[in-house]
């Protein structure tokens, strides 16, 4: 048993040590919001916030998260992933949308860090995530006008 | 077959020799017993210390610039990361994005994605790849290169430090570094007793 918090809520998994957070919470958990890729983290489709930082669910064993914060896309909910949402909306970001979960949840940790992300910062802290439809011109666009938004 | 089956008994008893003077490829401290002059023992020794410095496992952690390298064939690491503040990565996709505690065997298929805590990149001015043993050598010297160590303190780093040892249990996928720690711990220590000597080539 392993006991977590996701979302702000409290939960308790009964499954082996090894099943990577992804499949809990997919299968266990319903939360289907975060997206399965590549499985080796090589694409970043799977990306979630674990305590405070950007993790890759697909290689992260349950039996690692006794007591851990996890943040997924149905949960993210502060200003800079709403300000990340609204922009990528905005200028139709998503394309088949598999990767977008994940491209958010890496976009509005960089702009915890960084409030104005130059494009090198932008590069750098998206480079893990893949998208098959190439739209990482208006990824960084829409990060840019995500940065502009939370200005005020 | 006679012939056959004693060859074959000849070669493993010398197969078991060749191995009593090493450990996993690693030749062990009094294997240098014989060189009786100091110095030229100590630069044995650190030849010897750089079979496991030169391996992938120590080296790819080790770049000289901002990217590590991947894999036994030192390719530039996937997905292209950098290395940021202190070596743990860049702003939302630190070295924690994807490496754990512990090396995590993948669920779809086979290797694994390697671990440890903490998981970083050397400071750049340990930077190793491209570089001659004798620039090692020096480089492990100089605390302006290493961290500020004593060799008393490379000994501890060699012998015990937790992601130095990562390099012998680097999970499915990896080879290992040769040896085991604890000879690549007797071989620095042999090194420092006898001057800490430096190969000039």
């Amino acid at each position: 048993m392993t006991t977590f918090t996701v979302n702000g809520e409290e939960r308790t998994v009964d499954v082996p040590g090894d099943t990577p957070l992804l499949w809990v919470l997919r299968d266990e958990l319903k939360l289907t919001g975060t997206k399965f890729g590549c499985g080796v983290a090589q694409c970043g489709a799977c990306t979630v916030m674990l305590d405070g930082t950007t993790r890759r669910s697909c290689v992260t064993p349950v039996s690692t998260l006794e007591g851990a914060d996890i943040r997924t896309i149905e949960g993210l909910d502060t200003p800079e992933a709403q300000a990340v949402q609204a922009a990528w909306t905005a200028i139709d970001v998503p394309q088949c949308g598999w990767c977008q979960s994940g491209q958010v949840v890496s976009a509005a940790a960089l702009l915890y860090e960084i409030p104005n992300p130059t494009d090198e910062d932008i590069d750098r802290a998206m480079a893990g995530n893949i998208c098959r439809c190439a739209s990482y011109v208006r990824i960084r666009q829409a990060i840019k006008d995500a940065a502009k938004t939370l200005e005020g | 077959m006679k012939t056959l089956t004693k060859m074959t008994v000849a070669a493993l008893l010398w197969a078991g020799a060749a191995d009593a003077e090493t450990v996993n490829g690693l030749r062990t401290v009094d294997e240098f017993g014989a060189i009786a002059d100091d110095t030229e023992r100590s630069v044995a020794l650190f030849k010897e210390m750089f079979v496991v410095i030169e391996s992938p496992r120590c080296l790819n952690c080790h770049p000289v610039g901002d990217v590590p390298a991947q894999g036994d064939d030192m390719h530039p690491h996937q997905p292209p990361v950098v290395r940021g503040d202190g070596g743990m990565g860049a702003p939302g996709m630190r070295c924690s994005t994807c490496h754990g505690a512990e090396n995590v065997a993948f669920t779809t298929g086979q290797g694994s994605i390697p671990g440890h805590n903490p998981w970083n990149l050397a400071p750049i001015e340990m930077g190793w790849i491209g570089k001659s043993a004798a620039e090692i050598c020096e480089q492990l010297k100089d605390p302006e290169r290493n961290g500020n160590r004593t060799l008393a303190d490379l000994h501890e780093h060699n012998a015990h430090d937790g992601l130095v040892g990562w390099g012998w249990e680097p999970g499915e996928g990896r080879t290992p570094a040769p040896g085991t720690q604890e000879v690549f711990g007797e071989l620095t220590q042999a090194w420092i007793d006898t001057g800490a000597a430096c190969p000039t080539m």
